[in-house]
């Protein structure tokens, strides 16, 4: 039994405290925006922010997590898909299957709170997410446009 | 007819690529009485519902996964609907439903770059007959000739008395006439296109930006419980036994479940303890006689079929071997191409439900019959009580087609549960481990070139796995496999090898292994392109001659290879200054019915690290449904064919795969993404495929900058493994 802060709610979870937060987020808080793409902290489908770190969510035990810990997923980035990550997204259609984009979306995100005009070397040191469909090259662009350095 | 029977030839049909057995007549739209519900909407045609709000559903029967068929289909049958593109929704139907009403959908297998190339005319006749069928409606309304009216954006007008009406007013009374015959229907000449051949935004992007798209990995249904699996690492091996007691009274835990003769599945409340418990799991394996088998074997196999005297020849036309031994230079080579694993984001996954006279399945799948009819065959519960609720996929790139293993596998985990739900999901590793990977092969090439640097003789021997030959070893007796050729055939159409070379001998020597294969995007013009493109570059260099000229003087007789070929060089600059350092690479090659080329820009350091700073790719598809989705195809190849260049390679060892996640199995990241610009150069003559073809030139073009860096042609892959300076 644990307690996690996820987008602002508590929620009780019954999990062993070595599950992976990834599969307490899906499985017991119900939340599947979060993905499963390796469990190994290599794609970043499984990101999310953890007090505004942005955390690869498959290799962190729930119980290295306290209940104070702000979790915030894909679907807790904005209520209204606002986020300018999100907006910027949209403008350049940038997925493809979809299934990685909640992690690029977080970790757009996480890079943009830090560094909120970043280079292209900033987002190729950042953005280290697999997209197996290839949409590198309108991530990088869409990047851009949520920092206000492009238009759409 | 016999359930058993007609389950069977339903399950061949639906299994044979590009097949489709007709079962029953065809109606080309179906009819009134069996129309599906369809909310508040009205169903016109099975093709398309209208809403009172004037929304129009525009129903989809291939699969997405994240090519945008489901966005260029909407768009051809909208733009002979004259419907309001803003107003379009989409509505995925399922095998069931195009089953019970004899296939009125058609094909719903998604491979082979076949979505839009094979349906956009029967998909355009459906959105031309529902306009017609909502005209006539109004015109009945209004009591005049439906020649005096017109539509625009779905708003009906009679001009001569000023009246309008919609499309969602008139729906209800089109659904209740005849369907017009649809070889009286004359479509639009694309020069008139408004909706389609346009760079609309995908219909299918918002609930990807927020979480709330449900992938199959994210059912969640009452009761449901979860099943992680484990097959014997060793492709060909046997479940022996695993002692239970071990995990006896772990949180969850429900049971383990000998799945197959090969494999076993722990199923529990949750996935993730159903995982750990399977970790936990003391399992016994017979490998079997594959343990002994290992990348270096293997290797040594498809050698001896480079010289073997026994082959198949695909192609012979003039003496090539002659030719080459009497021409005045001499080239030689040999390459490789590793096995590849398809590696979608979304591992494979399956959710099923059996009751006493049900089947359902959750599933992603490129052949939602297929998956019906691996459902109905696995669970005994005839087609017709069975069900497939097929989500969009996170990837396929063929792996999700044909072969339906996990569906399987799920059937055979819930009939221990009877009416629970039961997800299955493979861990990466397992992915990674019992995939049907990209075929290996080897190829031995020579070539001869005359005083002048023409090339008066090539011959190619490929030795290999086949395909066909894993999925049914009769379709190639006595090694004659065309399939393991693509992209150099003589005869036009699909796979057209663009080159006239008077002496030509292409063989095939085929050389199976023990591993499971499959199509993987562009399947073997990947392959065959690295060989053709590559040694064509070795030739063009031992005649002295430019790599673009040297491949236009043997292009004549292929104009549209041709001019694609050009279209690339052009946006290419080729042959123009590059910064110091920096080094081009051409390529062409055909494949799913399209033209592709490609010009990349190269560095290689000095210490022999490889940087594409730029491609450019060239694309003749015919017909261009929607211009940005196809940069976007094109873009993704890239990246695909990039990841495959530089790191791609599946290792055997004792039998199994060795590289079982992303740690190992490494991909190419957005830091490596070279800018990639499209030109799409659309003849509208034909119709070709947009998902694969632009992959096959990609590793080429790269390679043959390398080549130009270096001095050194590249003739193993991946890069990863090669010491280039
Ligand atoms: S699932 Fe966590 S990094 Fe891949
Ligand atoms: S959009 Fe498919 S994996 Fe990134």
């Amino acid at each position: 039994m644990a307690k996690l802060n996820v987008n602002g709610k508590i929620r009780d979870v019954q999990v062993e405290p070595d599950t992976p937060l990834l599969w307490a987020i899906r499985e017991q808080v119900g939340l599947t925006g979060t993905k499963y793409g390796c469990g190994v902290a290599q794609c970043g489908a499984c990101s999310v922010h953890v007090n505004g770190e942005l955390v690869r969510s498959c290799v962190v035990p729930v119980g290295g997590v306290k209940p104070t810990d702000k979790i915030v997923t894909i679907e807790g980035l904005s209520s209204t898909s606002s986020h300018p990550v999100q907006k910027a997204w949209a403008a350049l259609d940038v997925p493809q299957c979809g299934y990685c984009q909640s992690g690029q979306i977080m970790a757009a995100a996480a890079l943009l709170r830090k560094k909120p005009k970043p280079t292209d070397q900033e987002i190729d040191d950042a953005m280290s997410n697999v997209c197996r469909c290839g949409t590198y090259q309108r991530i990088r662009a869409a990047v851009h446009v949520a920092a206000g350095r492009k238009q759409a | 007819m016999n359930q058993n029977l007609s389950r069977r030839s339903f399950i061949v049909g639906t299994a044979v690529a590009g097949g489709g057995l007709a079962l029953g007549v065809r109606l080309p739209f179906g009819t009134p009485a069996e129309a599906k519900t369809a909310g508040d909407g009205v169903e016109v045609h099975a093709w398309v519902v209208v809403k009172p709000d004037d929304t129009c559903v525009i129903r989809i029967a291939r699969s997405e996964m994240g090519q945008g068929t489901r966005t260029g289909l909407a768009q051809l049958v909208a733009e002979e609907l004259e419907c309001d593109w803003k107003k379009v929704a989409t509505e995925s139907i399922t095998p069931g439903e195009n089953l019970a009403r004899k296939r009125v959908w058609g094909e719903m297998s998604t491979g082979g770059s076949r979505g839009i190339r094979t349906s956009h005319d029967y998909v355009r006749r459906g959105g031309a007959a529902a306009r017609l069928m909502l005209l006539q409606a109004a015109a009945d309304e209004w009591k005049v000739p439906v020649g005096e009216v017109s539509v625009a954006s779905g708003v009906i007008t009679h001009a001569a008395s000023g009246r309008k009406t919609t499309y969602g007013k008139v729906a209800a009374a089109a659904a209740k006439l005849t369907p017009p015959d649809p070889k009286s229907i004359t479509l639009k000449d694309p020069k008139d296109w408004k909706i389609a051949g346009k760079p609309m935004k995908r219909l299918d992007t918002a609930d990807k930006l927020n979480g709330s798209k449900v992938y199959a990995l994210d059912v969640r249904l009452p009761g449901m419980l979860n099943a992680a699996i484990k097959a014997c690492p060793v492709f060909g091996g046997k479940l022996v036994s695993y002692d239970e007691t071990r995990i006896a009274g772990r949180p969850g835990v429900r049971g383990v479940v000998k799945v197959n003769d090969s494999t076993v599945a722990v199923v529990a409340d949750t996935w993730w303890r159903a995982k750990s418990a399977l970790e936990a799991l003391p399992i016994v394996w017979d490998e079997g006689a594959g343990a002994s088998q290992s990348s270096a074997t293997i290797a040594s196999h498809l050698e001896e079929g480079l010289t073997v005297s026994e082959a198949y020849a695909f192609r012979n036309e003039g003496d090539a071997i002659g030719a080459i031994q009497g021409a005045s230079k001499k080239i030689e080579a040999v390459y490789s191409t590793p096995f590849l694993a398809h590696a979608t984001m979304e591992p494979m996954n399956c959710t099923v439900k059996l009751s006493a006279d049900r089947a359902e399945c959750w599933v992603a799948t490129q052949n939602s019959e297929a998956s019906l009819a691996a459902l109905s065959e696995q669970s005994g519960v005839p087609l017709e009580k069975c069900e497939v609720y097929r989500h969009d996929l996170g990837g396929g790139f063929g792996r999700r087609g044909g072969n339906q293993d996990y569906v399987r596998q799920a059937v055979n985990i819930a009939k221990q549960f009877p009416g629970v739900p039961v997800k299955m999901i493979w861990s990466r590793e397992e992915d990674m481990a019992h995939d049907f990977y990209r075929p290996i092969s080897q190829c031995k090439l020579a070539a001869g070139l005359d005083d002048k640097g023409s090339l008066v003789g090539l011959h190619m021997r490929i030795s290999g796995q086949s395909i066909n030959a894993f999925v049914n070893p009769a379709m190639v007796a006595n090694g004659k496999d065309d399939r393991q050729l693509q992209g150099y055939t003589a005869r036009p159409g699909d796979a057209q090898l663009g080159y006239t070379v008077p002496n030509l001998l292409i063989e095939y020597a085929m050389r199976n292994t023990h591993v499971p294969v499959g199509p993987w995007r562009g399947v073997n013009t990947n392959q065959n392109a690295v060989y053709m493109e590559c040694f064509i570059e070795e030739a063009a260099r031992a005649a002295g001659t430019d790599s673009l000229e040297f491949r236009r003087a043997l292009m004549g007789q292929h104009p549209k290879h041709l001019a694609v070929l050009n279209a690339a060089a052009a946006k290419g600059r080729w042959g123009t200054p590059l910064p110091a350092g920096v080094h081009r690479g051409i390529a062409q090659f055909m494949g799913y019915g399209s033209y592709s080329a490609a010009v990349a820009e190269v560095s290689v350091s000095g210490e022999g690290k490889v940087k594409v700073h730029r491609m450019v790719l060239a694309l003749d598809c015919g017909h261009a449904v929607n211009p940005d989705q196809i940069a976007a195809q094109v873009e993704g190849s890239v990246a695909y064919g990039l990841t495959a260049a530089f790191y791609g390679e599946c290792k055997v060892e004792n039998g199994r795969m060795t590289d079982l996640n992303f740690d190992r199995y490494q991909m190419l990241r957005l830091a490596e993404m070279p800018k990639v610009e499209t030109v799409i150069v659309p003849t509208f003559d034909f119709w070709g495929g947009v998902g694969e073809p632009t992959i096959s030139v990609v590793t080429p073009a790269v390679l043959n900058a390398i080549f130009a860096a270096t001095g050194k042609p590249v003739r193993s892959l991946p890069l990863k493994n090669l010491k280039l300076v």
